[in-house]
Parts: C-alpha cells; structure tokens; sequence
C-alpha cells in the first residue's frame, strides 16, 4: 500500500474535519474491502479517518418493533445477538454467512452498506426490510438510498451512524454463493412488512433491487409456488466467468423460492 | 519402540513446530544488510518492448540499483533451461525459444518480467518500479493450443514456427490401426484437462547472498530439490563450479511440483547479489503466484478406444494437444510425452496403443509438473473412455473394468507403451472398492434422490500411476539431462543418537517422521533419537529431490542401503567385542549377537565403540557412518480404484460429492497415518480440478481472468465429503523397503471418477472440467433435465 495519514477521532464532528482538511480522504470502518484495495495500490487516499472509536456508532437496540444498529456493529455482532435473532432472525442469519469468522469480526454493518458492494449481503436486508440510514445530515429510506454500482445517496463526509430495521411479520434469506470468493452471486431477501412483501436481489445485477413481479405475486400468495413462472430479465443481470446473466436470472427464481421457504420457517 | 517402526501411525515429529508457528521458511529469513527485489511485470499477454525508460526511476528514494534484460545480457548470463530434451517424430530434439531471466525485446504472458528495481526496502523498490517507462508495441496474443495451431496464428516465439515446440508420438501406430479395423465397437470421446495453478500455501521466496572474501554464493529458495537448482544455476545459467554455490531450501510450505523447477526470480536474486555483493530478497506476493508459478494440466484430447463384440480392449488411440505456456519450463517437456503417454495401458490389457502429442506454445503462464504430472492426464483419458464404453455398451463399468484388467499372475507385466508393471491385484482392489462404496445398493439411492428432485450418479476410476522416478539409464534414453538416483548418509554419535541426510525434500510429505521410523526400526534407535537433516546442499552431500512421489521408493531404499552398510560395519565391531567371528554374529532390531550363544550387544554400545575405540579391532576405521545411493530398476506401480457418487440439484446446477471410496495399493506403508492424509490431500487436489478449479484467460487480451482467489476457486472443508479409505498391499518386489508411492495417487483418480458421476447423473459425456455450477446448468438446460426431475 502506498502511505498515508491515519486519525482515530472520537466524536462524528472531528471526523467529518479530519475528512474534509485531508486533501483525498477517506472513511474507514472495519476496512474489510478497503484494505485488501489499499494493499494492492488500487486507491491512494491521502488520508484514512478511522470510525470505530467514535462511540455513538456503537449499539444494538430493540424497541417499538425497530431494531436499531449502530454503524460500527460488527457483522459477528449482528450474528449473534439474541435481541436481532428474536426479532428478525432472518437478519442475523444473513451476517452469519458473510464471509468468515475474520471478516465477520472485523466488517461493519454501515462499512459494507456504504460501500454497496453489488455482490455484498447487507444491501439485500436493508432494502427488502425497508430500512431507514441515519446519517449525520439526515435519514434516507432503503428504496432512495442505493443509487448504482458501488454507488449510494450518501455525500461527501457524510457518515451513517444506525441503521433502523422495521420488524417485519416474517421474513427469509438464501444465497447462492460465488464458489470461488463466496460472495453472493445471487442473494434474495423476501419480508412480509407493515407496508406489504418487499423482495430484494443482490449478487445477481449491478446494485441491489427490489423484484416487483414477485413482490406482487407474494403480496397474493406468500408462498413458494407462487413464483413459479415469473421470469428475470437475463440482460439486467451481472456476467462474468462464474454466472452468466441467463444463469443468474435463473437462479434468482430458484433462490427466491428457498427465501420464502425460510421465511415460512 | 514396537510401536514406533514400520507400519506404525506415528504421529508427525515435525507438526509441533509447523502448528505452533515455529516452521522456518524463506521468507523467515533476514540477512544482514539485506536488500529487496521488486519484479516490474508485463501488463500484456504479447508485446514487443520499444523502449524502456529508468531515469525518473533511479531518482526514486531507496533505489539501489534497476537492471532490465539486457543488463542481464551484457553480464552473458544464460537463459532458463528445460532439462529434458524431447525428440520428435522426425527424430528433430523440440524447440527450447531462449527463457530469459528478464524479458529483452519481447514480453509472453501477463507477468513477464520486463525489469528488477533492488530496493532498499520492498516499499521504495515497489514505488519505484511505478516510476519505470516501458513503451510497448501491443501483439495480438494466443491463449489456448486449437487456436495457437490454427495457420496464421500469432507466433509466440520467431523460432518455433507455427506455435509447435514437438510433434510427438509413442506406440506402435500399425498394430492399433490393425486393431481398430477388427473392432466391433469403437468408442470416442473429445476431453479438456483444465489448467490449474498449484497455490501452495507459502508463496516462492528466495534470497541471493555472495560473501567476496571466500567468493561463496548462498542461495535461500523455496525449492523441492536444492541440489538441483544447485546443478542448474551453477552448470547452465552461470557457469559457477558447484563447490562454491550452496542452495538452502529450508521448510517449505507446499510444492506440488511447482517448486522443482528453476526460476526467473531466484536466479534474479543470485545474479544481483553477486553483482551488488548485498544479499538480495524477493517474496512473491498471491498476484504473482498465479501469474508466475507454473500451472499444470491444459490437455486438449481426442481418445477412441476398439472392442470386440465382448468388451475386451483391441487397441487405444489418442490425439492429445498440449499447451506448454510460453517458455518451456524445466521439465516440461517430459510431462505430456514420458509421464503421458506411457501410462495409457491403465490396469488395462490393451494390446496396440498408439499417442500422438503435440506441444504448442502460448501467451500463458508455462505449465509443468503439477501434482501427478501426466498421469492424472492419462488416468482421466483412460478412465473416461472405459467408462463411456460400457455406457454405450450397456455393461456394468466394473464389469468391463474386470474383464479387461492384467490378471494378478502377469506380473511382471509389459505394456505396449514401454512399462513393466511390477505388481498389483486389480480386481481385488475394485472388488474392495465396490463393497465399501455399497455398489449394488446405487439404484436405490438413485431412485431415493429422484425423489427429492436430485439427479445422482456414480463413477469409479481404476488408476494407474508410474512412481518412484526413476530408472537413470532408462530416463537418459528418454531425454533426461539428469540421473534419478537418490543419495542418503546415516551417521551415529558416540551417544547412540543418528543424523540422516537424504537428497529427497520434505514439503508437507512427513520425511521427518517416515525416515526416522525407517531407521528407528533397522537400526533400533528411539525415534526421538533420530534427526533427518534435508534441504541444504552444505549439509545432505547429494540429492535429487522430491516429486513424482520417488522420495520412499528412491530416497528411502537409499537409507536402506545405507544403514545396511552400518550394520555391516557395526558386526565387524560386535565380532571383536564378543570375541567372536564376523561370520558368527547375527543382527536383528538393534541388537548384535553371536548365533547359537547368548551374547549379545546393543546398537548403542557399537556407536559408542566406534567412536572411543579403546577395544577395537585394529584393521578397522572408527566412527560410525554411510553414505549409499540408490538408482531404481524400474518405476513403481501404485493402483487402485475410487469410487465417487455425486447428487447434483437440478435446480441450481450445483454438485455434492455424496460419498468416496479409496481403495490404494501402494505396495509396504511406513506410517498408515500420513499415507491416508497424503490420499485425502490428493483427493482433494482432484475434487478441486474436477468441480472447481480452473486458470481462465480472456481468448482476446490474454489476461489472466483467475488471479486472486476471488476468481480461482480453491476446494474448501465444505466442499468435499469424509472419505473412506482402504488400502491393499502388494509389495513392489524391486526395493528394498517394498514401497511404491503414495503422494499423487488421489489426485489421478479423483477427477475421473468424479467426473464418471456427474456424467452418469446428466446422462452425457459432453461436460468439461471443472463442472462448476453453471457448467453443470446448462447441460441440464441442454438435456432439459430439470423438468425431467421436478
């Protein structure tokens, strides 16, 4: 890696300082994606401003049928907390299958949102459970909030401090892992919620999104069968020598149906 | 000490230092004033270099030196050799294109050198590289052997026309096309052995050191054979007299062949050292290792096999391409040819073989010896068309196996491709392997699978492997620039303790547990007492090194022989200290004896007389040592028979190997325990080729598209089942220890007989490695087998 300026502050405003005096800044939380790039010289930020001692990051809360999750919460955090597993256990179980023990110790919940990896867990729960970024200017729904490829609504030295999830009626996770790198290559997460059945696909396209076909089939049926013959545009899906688009869009039916199914429990 | 010799599971003597993170390795290394080397590399898979520019470079802090390929060149040091020379059929030796340490006016794959910046730290050599100017003139390139064959394709190098490095054949073309006139049936098959990358676990490291005032170069290198590398740098790349040269390969963690061979980098490191009088270290990094390690397999095959009207095997022709990368490597040569071609007979009776080889040069990282070497290559032609036959056949494939298996009375056995199997029981090793595997229960489970929407399927695989390489007269006549003997040295202390040197390199094999209980048992020594020294040209006088699973069957019958002549020499004293005839006294476990009385001395007793000889017998030296080389007179033989079954979800494509059933021969085994880790390593090698594993290059720019482990897919625990393990032993009758070699056999069974599941499953042979996921779907898709299951 090429060298740079490290700063650990303690509150969200030195931060959003540091950040802003540093002539190529950037934020670091668990750094799981940033330090592999850093290592191999593929960003030279000037200076990295380190989130993970700023305590109001910090938490993991439950109450008035919200679970509310600092940024900072560790993805082994989230995987193991007896709150989270009670009330969206779904949520839980999907940090349970990011990457392994290492990552899991490491990687943080806000870290990997921000970062909207198109292959990445997260960005599938938070928007099929229509979650609520709080940020340090102001709150953003799911359905605003993931704009592209590795792209958000997020803005300069602007730091999500918690994530609100609604609790839903029920809800369930499947992923299909890339063999080699074990990311998702096709994650779908399906909620029944307050507002109706949300479905939302990772790993499978270029930026999580939401599947309106079955969302509208499921808001009919919430049930396996009632996928049956909805079909995936293959030219909207991700290609590359582990899954075509024609072998993602199929999967995406497949492991929908395996995410109602565990949602039915 | 019952407990501890031959046949014993003993535990692992030097797993207490690796699992506590006490293993030395290269990279454990630090030299006093140690510089580093920073490898600039081809970003292009074909080019000619215009222009290289270093001025900016030089500038750079901690920069102590940048040298490009005609630096190299005006130091005339010579290039990257290939030490087996292959003779075509016209009898022309093949093309060996000069392999120069660093690239000089073209580079041939992504990852070519282009220059070296020595640095003061690995950092600043790194920035620096950064700040190097090449100017490129950017050449269409050839990844793969249909295409570098094709007329008008790209030429890798000026002086191999038309890609080709040999046009090759073996077998007696005549006899198999008599034979395949007569067929009654005549099965074929088109086959891809994928390329894999070997992914050791500690990357290649090495470290050049030249001390002025005695004129002596030390080379540190992560290698599996160090006298070797000794031979190579000192007799063809520098010209240095070996005497002066010592190369230390200390722990090492993992090879699977891609360490035998000589390096750019290592040599680079020697060069400059001499040239800087500093020592000099490079590291490679994971990027590096997949660009530069040499890959294994990348066979593209034609097979058709001839029967008559009962199966029984008439003739085997094969049409196999393959792709050597694009420099020959050091023993590449010898990988698709001797170790290919010649064990195409399988378990098998076959009477007219007949193998044409071509090897062609591409833009890809070389390929060479990776785990098994061309016999995995072999197996997986041999053990798919079997299999194929009697699908087509409508004949139970054990049965067909049976049928045309060399019966347990041909032993010694000539195949038409030049082999004399030693020993072995072929049925006995299915018949072993059906029963474990629950062979005749398969339908059922079938059936029960279906139910579930799963497609099942089962595969078997009768390998054959040809180990303990090898024979120095018989290679010599092959093409060998080396003989294959191995060297050993046992010396006691005056304490009853025993150092054994052995030219043969441990790399994860055991040889400190397996050795030591070799001597432990012939010479009656605790195990604890005995030291097995290897990997450092100063310390083992001679070696060979380790691949090709040799080191028992080579190195181990040459501690043999060296500590029969230690009892030889130990009854010489024993007759003296109970007085009585050499002739009289007998040896047995430690303990010498005079026939027919109750005298007796231990082995402890002898060592200490030899070394304070106060009592000692007046014509004889003291000290108790021997050196003793073996040279083989044949390859072994190991065989066996895996069984694999499969169930693949229609669904998603994706494959679980259900169950696994080994059944090896590989003659006497030493320590059970380590033989059945080294069959489970290798399983899961090919377990790994056959569902996941594969080096793709984009066909266009010649990028390696798998250069991180994000893309190359390593087999993980979760991917691979409990194996069953069962073992046979035929003892090989031509060593003296009985063994055959065990290292590679799981990886030339697995892949055939995994992918004889999954072909049995989908209900077609047209699936090639590796079958992943998305492979397997659209042949589903292809077959419309998922609306068959659902």
């Amino acid at each position: 890696m090429y060298a740079f300026n490290y700063h650990r502050p303690k509150s969200l405003a030195d931060a959003a300082k540091l950040l802003g005096d540093a002539s190529d800044g950037k934020f670091i939380a668990g750094g799981q994606t940033l330090l592999p790039t850093l290592k191999n010289r593929l960003a030279s930020p000037s200076d990295l401003v380190d989130l993970t001692g700023i305590a109001e990051l910090s938490g993991i809360s439950v109450s008035g049928g919200i679970v509310s999750i600092g940024a900072i919460t560790k993805h082994g955090a989230v995987a193991t907390s007896a709150d989270i597993r009670k009330a969206i256990p779904a949520l839980a179980n999907l940090a349970g299958l990011i990457g392994d023990p290492a990552v899991r110790n490491m990687g943080t919940m806000g870290g990997s949102v921000a970062n909207n990896d198109p292959a990445a867990d997260y960005p599938s729960a938070v928007l099929g459970l229509n979650a609520t970024m709080h940020t340090t200017k102001r709150k953003i729904a799911a359905d605003s909030f993931f704009t592209g490829l590795f792209e958000t609504a997020l803005e300069e030295s602007e730091i999500i401090t918690r994530i609100e999830f609604p609790v839903p009626k029920r809800a369930g996770y499947e992923k299909f892992r890339n063999p080699a790198s074990r990311y998702a290559m096709v994650g779908v997460f399906v909620a029944e919620t307050a507002d109706g059945v949300r479905v939302a696909v990772t790993g499978a396209g270029p930026c999580v999104f939401r599947h309106k076909e079955m969302e509208a089939a499921l808001s009919k049926s919430f049930s396996p069968d009632a996928l049956k013959g909805i079909r995936t545009d293959p030219a909207r899906m991700n290609n590359d020598i582990h899954g075509s688009g024609e072998y993602r869009a199929h999967l995406v039916g497949v492991v929908a149906k395996r995410a109602v199914q565990n949602a039915l429990g | 000490m019952t407990n501890q010799g031959i046949g014993q599971p003993v535990r692992r003597k030097e797993d207490f230092r690796f699992i506590t993170g006490q293993g030395h390795y290269t990279d454990d290394i630090n030299r006093p004033g140690q510089l580093y080397a920073y490898f600039l590399r081809s970003p292009h898979a074909f080019a000619k270099i215009k222009s290289i520019s270093t001025d900016a470079a030089r500038k750079m802090p901690g920069v102590v030196a940048i040298y490009t390929g005609k630096d190299v060149a005006a130091d005339k040091v010579g290039g990257l050799i290939c030490g087996w020379t292959v003779k075509d059929k016209k009898g022309e030796p093949h093309k060996a294109p000069r392999h120069d340490i660093i690239a000089i006016d073209h580079v041939r794959h992504v990852g070519d050198q282009v220059a070296v910046v020595i640095g003061r730290s690995l950092g600043e050599a790194r920035d620096a590289a950064e700040a190097i100017e090449v100017d490129y003139d950017v050449l269409t390139p050839v990844v793969d052997v249909v295409n570098a064959l094709k007329p008008g394709a790209p030429e890798v190098h000026a002086d191999a026309p038309g890609n080709l490095c040999y046009d090759w054949d073996f077998g007696d073309k005549a006899a198999t096309e008599a034979a395949f006139a007569k067929a009654a049936h005549v099965t074929k098959i088109d086959l891809v052995n994928n390329r894999l990358s070997p992914n050791p676990m500690e990357p290649r490291s090495a470290i050049g050191e030249y001390e002025p005032g005695t004129d002596n170069t030390t080379v540190y290198t992560t290698s599996q054979n160090p006298h070797v590398i000794r031979l190579i740098l000192c007799a063809f790349v520098f010209g240095l007299p070996e005497h002066k040269v010592r190369v230390i390969a200390p722990d090492v963690g993992g090879g699977f062949g891609s360490k035998i061979f000589n390096y750019a980098e290592e040599t680079v490191c020697v060069w400059a050292a001499r040239k800087l009088k500093k020592p000099v270290k490079w590291t490679s990094d994971r990027t590096e290792a997949f660009l530069t390690d040499a890959h294994g397999r990348d066979h593209v095959t034609h097979a058709e096999l001839a029967m008559d009207k009962d199966g029984k095997f008439l003739g085997f022709r094969v049409d196999t391409k393959a792709n050597m990368g694009a420099y020959l490597s050091t023993f590449a040569s010898a990988v698709p040819t001797y170790l290919y071609a010649l064990l195409l007979a399988g378990q098998y009776t076959t009477p007219a073989i007949y193998a044409e080889v071509k090897a062609v040069f591409t833009n890809t990282t070389p390929v060479d010896a990776y785990r098994g070497a061309g016999r995995p290559e072999a197996t997986y032609v041999v053990e798919r068309i079997v299999e194929a036959a009697a699908r087509e056949l409508k004949m139970d494939p054990a049965e067909l196996r049976r049928r045309n298996f060399v019966p347990d009375n041909a032993f010694p056995y000539q195949t038409p491709v030049a082999c004399v199997y030693d020993s072995g029981q072929y049925a006995k090793a299915l018949d072993e392997a059906l029963k474990m595997a629950d062979y005749n229960g398969f339908k059922q489970r079938k059936a029960e699978a279906a139910k579930k929407g799963k497609l099942r399927g089962i595969g078997l695989c009768a390998y054959i492997e040809a180990c303990g390489i090898a024979p120095s007269a018989v290679v010599g006549s092959l093409g060998a620039g080396v003989g294959l003997w191995e060297s050993a040295q046992i010396r006691f202390n005056a304490t009853g303790s025993v150092f054994v040197h052995t030219g043969s390199h441990s790399h994860g094999q055991g040889h400190e547990t397996t050795f030591a209980q070799i001597v432990s048992d012939r010479l009656g020594v605790p195990l604890e007492s005995v030291e097995v020294v290897h990997g450092d040209t100063a310390l083992v006088p001679m070696g060979m090194g380790t691949y090709g699973s040799r080191s028992l069957a080579v190195g181990g019958s040459a501690i043999m022989r060296a500590a029969d002549k230690i009892i030889d020499k130990g009854k010489k004293i024993a007759a003296h200290l109970m007085e009585a005839s050499v002739d009289d006294v007998a040896y047995d476990k430690g303990v010498f004896s005079v026939k027919g009385t109750d005298k007796q001395v231990p082995m402890a007793q002898i060592a200490f007389t030899a070394y304070v000889p106060h009592n000692y017998p007046a014509d004889l030296e003291p000290g108790l040592e021997a050196s003793a080389f073996y040279d083989p007179a044949n390859f072994t033989f190991p065989a066996g028979v895996h069984v694999a079954e499969v169930e693949i979800d229609s669904a998603t494509g994706v494959t679980r190997v259900a169950n696994w059933v080994a059944v090896d021969d590989f003659g006497k085994v030493i320590n059970p325990m380590i033989v059945e880790g080294q069959v489970h390593g290798g399983i899961a090698q090919g377990i790994g080729q056959a569902l996941l594993e594969g080096v793709v290059y984009d066909p266009k720019s010649g990028q390696l598209l798998t250069a991180s482990f994000n893309d190359y897919c390593m087999p993980r625990a979760d991917d691979l089942p409990s194996y069953k393990v069962g073992m046979i032993e035929t003892p090989c009758p031509h060593n003296p220890l009985g063994v055959k070699g065990c290292g590679e056999a799981g990886a030339i069974a697995a892949p055939a007989a995994l992918m004889n599941a999954i072909t049995d499953a989908l209900g077609t042979e047209k699936i090639n490695m590796p079958a992943t996921p998305q492979n397997v779907w659209n042949v589903i898709q292809s077959q419309n087998l998922a609306a068959a299951a659902e």
